[in-house]
């Protein structure tokens, strides 16, 4: 069976500058991996690339979705093939109804998958029935996207598109960060209800807290543009209790 | 990686094509070019006015000789010559048209085309529609109906004949003759538009709209709108505007008075899609240069304009109020749009003269491509206008790097205990947003058609339901070729 993503010797930056130097990563169907690493260690520029942000160049390698090269698309249509990416800051879109942006980006994907729109009452229900799982406002529906959302309220957005958008691969970038402990343990629920045998769960994170939630099938350490060291969930309480110099002092 | 997708300063100047460019073949009957007494004296009696009219029409024209054109607006174009200007261009047709058979029917094709059906089968049901051919007004829907409420609704030139006393109490009264020199020219010259009575205490029972469409190539469109609310009474009237495709520009210069006297209330809506001219050369255009304004002549009275502006290759109006009665408010709402090389000085006066008047200016400007979009408002609180109070936001946005926008705006206290708030913003689409559109599957073109509604939605909201759509899509077809 081929990987829902593969990534191979990727080297990769930006502005000029190489961020990434020569990562390989595997991540099979039903599997959650989480990457650990220090600031800058190149974490944030691994989940831009693979959602195909235009300001990041590959110099070179390869990433593979489902065996097929994304590199030549944009970044829209990788989102409609099944990728998502949480942002770390989501930005702000004055005015643009949440639920109406929602849908549209649902029916993207509806569209692309050869599918017929959902209209407006058919997808306000199964916004309803996310909003309820995630135990998440009434008024974020007709709240403009992100607009004036506190820290935590971006990051239960982000899980309710997630989970509204149910992506093949999902990409988590520091979701964890800024989030108190009843938070943190509603983004985990939304994060394992995503977790099936068809999809696949990229977590990038700091701390370990969020792994006590979520339990990954592999975490990987990323520094200096580099996997140091891949294992399994163990690896990440060695390194909250060890931190990275051990590491990086190796490398 | 290549980068796939363009950055927004990538602004293309192609514009999309102007789907109302047509023009219609009908025969015309138009009096010569150029301006003089006997032009104005001919287009009277063609049209069977009283003598106050003609004096009104010729006291403007006089006037207006006395007069030049401003100069001060943020806009440039070259000299006009008034008198390459047809005055009078109206469709050949008997003097009354009893129905809607003795019409041209190329005519009735050019409003059905237009999407404003005006026979009794297909025209809208809920709302009344005065539809202005070059000169003239063609046809009013629902004319009988509405009288049935006491509401006169139908075109300026019939109302001159069926009802000459209130014509002759209130033309010009919001508006002086004198007013400023397109004013003065449209007194002198206006042709059609189209008059709105309500009586007391009564609510309009349906919308009421005006489709204005210029069709002859040399042609200017003058026409003089006038409605009166009375005590207690509500109307909404809405206006649209088209013109074919010309390389020349033509003048439109409208002169729109609104009164409403205690307790009533005018809701005046434009969405504007004059031709704009050729995006790349700048060749024809429609000159807007337009005179609204209106008077909440009785205590707590109120008028709100909202308008679209989204055509004209230049526009020059400032829709206004005029807050004469206490506890009067006076609101605008208006989304500016210019592409191309189109140049757009618009705003709003509010001038407090009453106690305890309130103005609201919601203004959006959006510019993209090499146009140039300026805000220019006046707020004006007169020596007695105890306890006014006025809250201003102009916001800006620029659609890539070579277009302007700029902010006017003029305050003149002259009360102590008058409140005034001004906010204003510039700003630009992010990439960064884009991409978080694009990052959930929705392609770049949509990503900024729903950035650009949300930044308008504050305005698109006082608009009649039908109105705000048409206008979303005006507004997402406008740029469609703008953003890379």
């Amino acid at each position: 069976m081929t990987a829902i993503l593969e990534i191979k010797d990727l080297k990769a930056g930006h502005s000029g500058l190489e961020i990434l130097k020569g990562i390989s990563l595997k991540i099979e169907a039903g599997e959650v991996h989480a990457i650990m690493g220090p600031n800058g260690s190149g974490k944030s520029t691994l989940s831009k690339i693979v959602a195909g942000h235009p300001d990041y160049q590959v110099i070179s390698g390869e990433i593979l979705f489902h065996g097929k090269n994304l590199l030549d698309l944009p970044a829209d249509q990788r989102a409609r093939l099944g990728i998502f990416l949480g942002f770390q800051y989501p930005v702000e879109i004055p005015g643009v109804n949440n639920s109406e942006f929602l849908r549209m980006a649902y029916n993207s994907r509806r569209k692309e998958k050869g599918l017929e729109e959902l209209d407006p009452f058919d997808f306000q229900e199964l916004l309803t029935e996310k909003m309820q799982f995630l135990e998440v406002d009434d008024r974020f529906r007709n709240r403009g996207v992100n607009e004036g959302f506190s820290g935590g309220e971006k990051k239960r957005n982000e899980i309710l598109q997630m989970a509204v958008l149910e992506p093949s691969l999902a990409i988590l970038d520091e979701t964890d960060s800024g989030l108190d402990v009843d938070a943190l343990k509603i983004v985990s629920k939304g994060i394992n209800a995503l977790r099936k045998p068809d999809n696949a769960i990229l977590l990038i994170t700091h701390y370990q807290r969020l792994l006590d939630y979520v339990q990954p099938d592999f975490v990987h350490v990323l520094a200096q543009g580099r996997i140091l060291k891949s294992g399994g969930k163990d690896l990440a309480l060695e390194v909250e209790t060890r931190g990275y110099d051990w590491l990086t002092a190796v490398a | 990686m290549e980068s796939s997708a363009t950055t927004i300063a990538d602004s293309k100047l192609a514009g999309p094509e102007y789907k109302y460019g047509f023009t219609s073949d009908v025969e015309m009957e138009t009096l010569k070019k150029g301006l003089n007494e006997d032009v104005i004296r001919a287009l009277s009696t063609k049209k069977n006015e009283p003598a106050f009219l003609l004096e009104f029409r010729l006291k403007a024209y006089r006037k207006w000789l006395t007069m030049t054109e401003p100069l001060w607006a943020q806009v440039n174009y070259p000299p006009i010559d008034y008198q390459d200007i047809v005055y009078f261009a109206a469709p050949k047709q008997k003097p009354q048209v009893s129905g809607l058979d003795e019409i041209d029917p190329e005519i009735l094709r050019t409003f059905e085309k237009l999407g404003i059906p005006l026979d009794e089968q297909k025209k809208l049901a809920n709302v009344a529609v005065d539809a202005v051919f070059d000169s003239v007004s063609v046809a009013t829907t629902h004319k009988k109906k509405l009288l049935e409420h006491g509401v006169i609704f139908c075109s300026i030139s019939e109302a001159v004949q069926e009802y000459p006393e209130l014509i002759e109490q209130y033309l010009g009264t919001v508006v002086p003759i004198g007013d400023n020199f397109y004013a003065a020219l449209n007194s002198a010259v206006f042709t059609d538009g189209s008059f709105v009575f309500i009586p007391p205490n009564t609510r309009c029972p349906m919308e009421l709209s005006t489709y204005f469409r210029i069709n002859t190539e040399e042609s200017g469109q003058f026409e003089r709108t006038l409605i009166v609310c009375s005590e207690g009474s509500h109307v909404s009237y809405l206006e649209g505007c088209t013109a074919p495709k010309f390389d020349t520009n033509q003048l439109h210069a409208a002169v729109v008075e609104l009164i409403t006297l205690d307790k009533a209330e005018i809701k005046y809506s434009t969405v504007q899609n004059w031709y704009s001219g050729d995006p790349i050369t700048g060749k024809g255009g429609i000159f807007n240069f337009v005179t609204k304004r209106g008077l909440c002549k009785g205590k707590n009275s109120k008028i709100s304009w909202t308008q679209v502006e989204t055509g004209s290759a230049i526009t020059w109006k400032y829709p206004s109020c005029i807050l004469a009665g206490d506890g009067s408010i006076g609101e605008f709402y208006s989304v500016a749009l210019t592409n191309g090389l189109m140049q757009a000085d618009t705003g709003t006066k509010m001038i407090h003269l009453g106690k305890n008047t309130k103005s609201r200016i919601v203004s959006k400007g959006i510019s993209s491509d090499k146009s140039t979009n300026a805000y220019r408002g006046l707020v004006r609180i007169g020596k007695n206008a105890t306890g006014a109070r006025n809250f201003s936001q102009c916001d800006s946005m620029l659609v890539g790097s070579e277009c302007a926008a700029h902010t006017f705006p003029y305050l003149e206290v002259g009360n102590d205990e008058a409140v005034v708030e001004h906010e204003a913003s510039t700003s630009k689409i992010s990439e960064d947003q884009l991409f978080y559109f694009e990052s959930r599957g929705i392609i770049r073109e949509d990503a900024v058609a729903m950035i650009l509604n949300g930044f308008c939605k504050e305005v698109f909201q006082q608009l009649p339901m039908e109105f705000a759509v048409e206008a979303q899509k005006l507004l997402t077809l406008k740029l469609e070729n703008s953003v890379g």
